[in-house]
């Protein structure tokens, strides 16, 4: 059995989330060593030299994306931690937040040393009620200990975090959107560049990264980069967090080396299927990307093993599903849900989340033709690249792997309608 | 997947909604409490300016007066110096914000792919069907409302519903049904 780092509070039999346990089993003592020893250059230098790439779905070098960081604007830089967590499937950062919330912070302080950064926000998604209360507590006890303040580790340094609760809305997941809600206003993603690296909250340089890409900030700067870089594929190695959920026995979050075998996953920790059930179908990467059939899935859980399979690592939101599963209602919900939750500033995605939706709800309530599959797959096709951020494409990636990989599902559907019309 | 350590002392009274004293009605002062006051006056200083503490302001409004009415919205929007177009727009968006009363049971049940796969539309049905509301409905004594939401990342967990702002997982209908009576007869949760 594998030592787990980021979910390590599974192994032990203390409460992490009280701030002594969390100190006795060897917390905040990298957080200050850092600040009294570590020049901030350094810890940038560690996190590239790790070849840390970002938890939240794009997998961009966590360690580059800091050196875009503006140099002597005469304005803060801030640090903004993405705890929103909403594409569908995903809920691996949730099991971090609620059981070892000082795990986080000690990467955020951290990072917040290595940006040069006084203030820092937890962007929590609004329906984490629990989650920000446990953060909320967690930064209280850190400000008491003089970890957190004016004052940190006694050192004259200032550094604050603060809880901003989100208020539901899927797009506060896109750092454009995810700024722009910080600052009091509706989410809409903003054009880039500039990036916020450059312009970001309130105008100034600011850095968003994910809760888990945080955490294992933390642990590559305690443990050094050559061990995080020995887990997994060079290119974009280090412990992962998987959320398996769907038609399998026992779903959950699972720690593992990166690039693990999507089938190992589901097979083993994941405990296969439901009894007398198949395979038929994984969504690897939240509901956004594009889904494998069930002979796809000897593939590595990495970023470019993933990405080379036609697929997208995404969030490592693994969603399985069964042969009872039928994929036109499967469709419905995920095409209901980017109609949804589209912020509507951009026409292709606005007009185009609707037109999928509706066309896709004629298919499964039995009122689908050939023409329908075909302007499905267009309204899709016109719908990538073509928007401000990528919900365009999330809405219509999944659109064109189903019709894809189960066209004939489809195509059975727009069968039985036209039956059901002569009869 | 171990069950998660949950800590009774962070959780939110699933009744908490019906603890206001400041109901937002269209005849009633809308002013926040003084106690109220000195939270706003805390919340602007995690912000460099104040625009920025709108949506936790908004919370803060939703808690005191149950569901953020046309007269709630003026009353943010005198209080923090923003046009009155703007906090509506804030809080059209957001779908958390109440635009007008519901239940003191909020019920929620999350009805997206992970939940589906794991009959998220029998736990639906069946409390729709026990309540005689749709979504969206309020029941005719106040007591109850319902809504089909979006994923809640509790997929692990599937499927579930989330009451007021508590999370409830891994359900069956049984347990749906045995949660629904204990909130019709008060009893603690």
């Amino acid at each position: 059995m594998q030592e787990k780092v980021l979910l390590r509070y599974r192994d032990l039999s203390v409460d992490l989330k009280m701030i002594d346990n969390y100190i006795e089993s060897g917390g905040y003592s990298t957080a200050r060593r850092v600040f009294s020893e570590i020049a901030p250059e350094k810890v940038i230098e560690m996190v590239k030299e790790s070849n840390l790439r970002g938890r939240g779905g794009a997998g961009f070098p966590t360690g580059l994306k800091w050196t875009f960081l503006a140099k002597n604007t005469g304005k803060p830089n801030y640090l903004l931690c993405n705890a929103d967590e909403s594409e569908p499937g995903t809920f691996k950062d949730r099991a971090i937040i609620e059981n070892d919330p000082h795990q986080l912070l000690e990467g955020m302080m951290i990072s917040a040393h290595a940006i040069g950064c006084t203030n820092a926000y937890i962007y929590i998604r609004g329906e984490f009620a629990y989650g920000a209360e446990v953060l909320k507590r967690a930064i209280a006890e850190a400000c008491e200990k003089g970890f957190l303040g004016n004052d940190v580790f006694g050192l004259g340094r200032e550094l604050n975090i603060h809880v901003h609760r989100g208020a539901g809305a899927y797009i506060c997941g896109e750092e454009t959107g995810l700024i722009e809600s910080l600052e009091g206003k509706r989410a809409h993603p903003r054009i880039k560049p500039p990036f916020p690296a450059v312009y970001g909250v309130f105008g100034c340089p600011t850095i968003v990264n994910n809760v888990e890409t945080l955490a294992c900030v933390k642990h590559i700067v305690e443990r050094g980069p050559a061990w995080f870089k020995a887990i997994g594929p060079e290119t974009g190695p280090g412990p992962k967090l998987y959320g398996v959920s769907g038609h399998v026995r026992n779903p959950g979050v699972f720690e593992l080396p990166m690039g693990t075998s999507l089938r190992e996953i589901i097979e083993v920790h994941a405990g296969g299927m439901r009894e007398g059930r198949q395979l038929k179908a994984v969504i690897p990467g939240g509901s956004s990307v594009p889904i494998l059939r069930a002979d796809e899935i000897d593939i590595a859980m990495d970023f470019d093993s993933v990405a080379k399979a036609g697929s997208m690592l995404g969030s490592a939101g693994i969603i399985v599903m069964d042969d009872s599963t039928d994929m036109v209602a499967a469709l419905r919900r995920v095409s209901h849900f980017y109609h949804h939750e589209s912020c509507g500033q951009c026409t292709p995605c606005r007009e185009g989340t609707g037109w999928l939706e509706k066309i896709v709800t004629a298919l499964d309530e039995g009122r689908g033709t050939e023409e329908d599959l075909r302007k499905l797959d267009n309204v899709a096709k016109g719908m990538l690249g073509t928007t401000i951020c990528v919900l365009s494409d999330a809405a219509a990636m999944p659109v064109r792997s189903f019709l894809d990989k189960f066209g004939e599902e489809f195509r059975a559907a727009v069968r039985r309608s036209a039956g059901a019309a002569a009869a | 997947m171990r069950p998660l350590r949950r800590d009774a002392s962070l959780e939110t009274n699933p009744m908490s909604q019906q603890t206001t004293t400041n109901k937002a009605t269209d005849s009633g002062p809308v002013v926040f409490r003084p106690e109220a006051l000195a939270e706003y006056h805390e919340i602007l200083t995690h912000y460099p300016e104040s625009r920025a503490a709108l949506g936790t302001v908004l919370w803060l409004a939703q808690r005191e007066f149950g569901w953020i009415s046309p007269a709630v919205e003026q009353y943010i929007s005198e209080l923090m110096g923003l046009p009155r177009a703007w906090v509506e727009g804030v809080v059209s968006f957001y779908s958390m914000y109440h635009r007008r009363p519901v239940g003191r049971s909020h019920i929620q049940v999350c009805t997206n792919l992970s939940c589906y796969l794991r009959g998220a539309e029998d736990i639906y049905g069946a409390v729709s069907k026990r309540l005689d509301i749709e979504a969206g409905e309020t029941t005719a004594d106040g007591k109850f409302s319902l809504e089909r939401v979006e994923c809640l990342g509790s997929c692990g967990t599937a499927p579930m519903l989330q009451l007021n702002d508590q999370f409830h997982e891994n359900l069956t209908v049984e347990q749906v049904l045995d949660l629904l009576g204990k909130l019709e007869r008060g009893e603690k949760l």
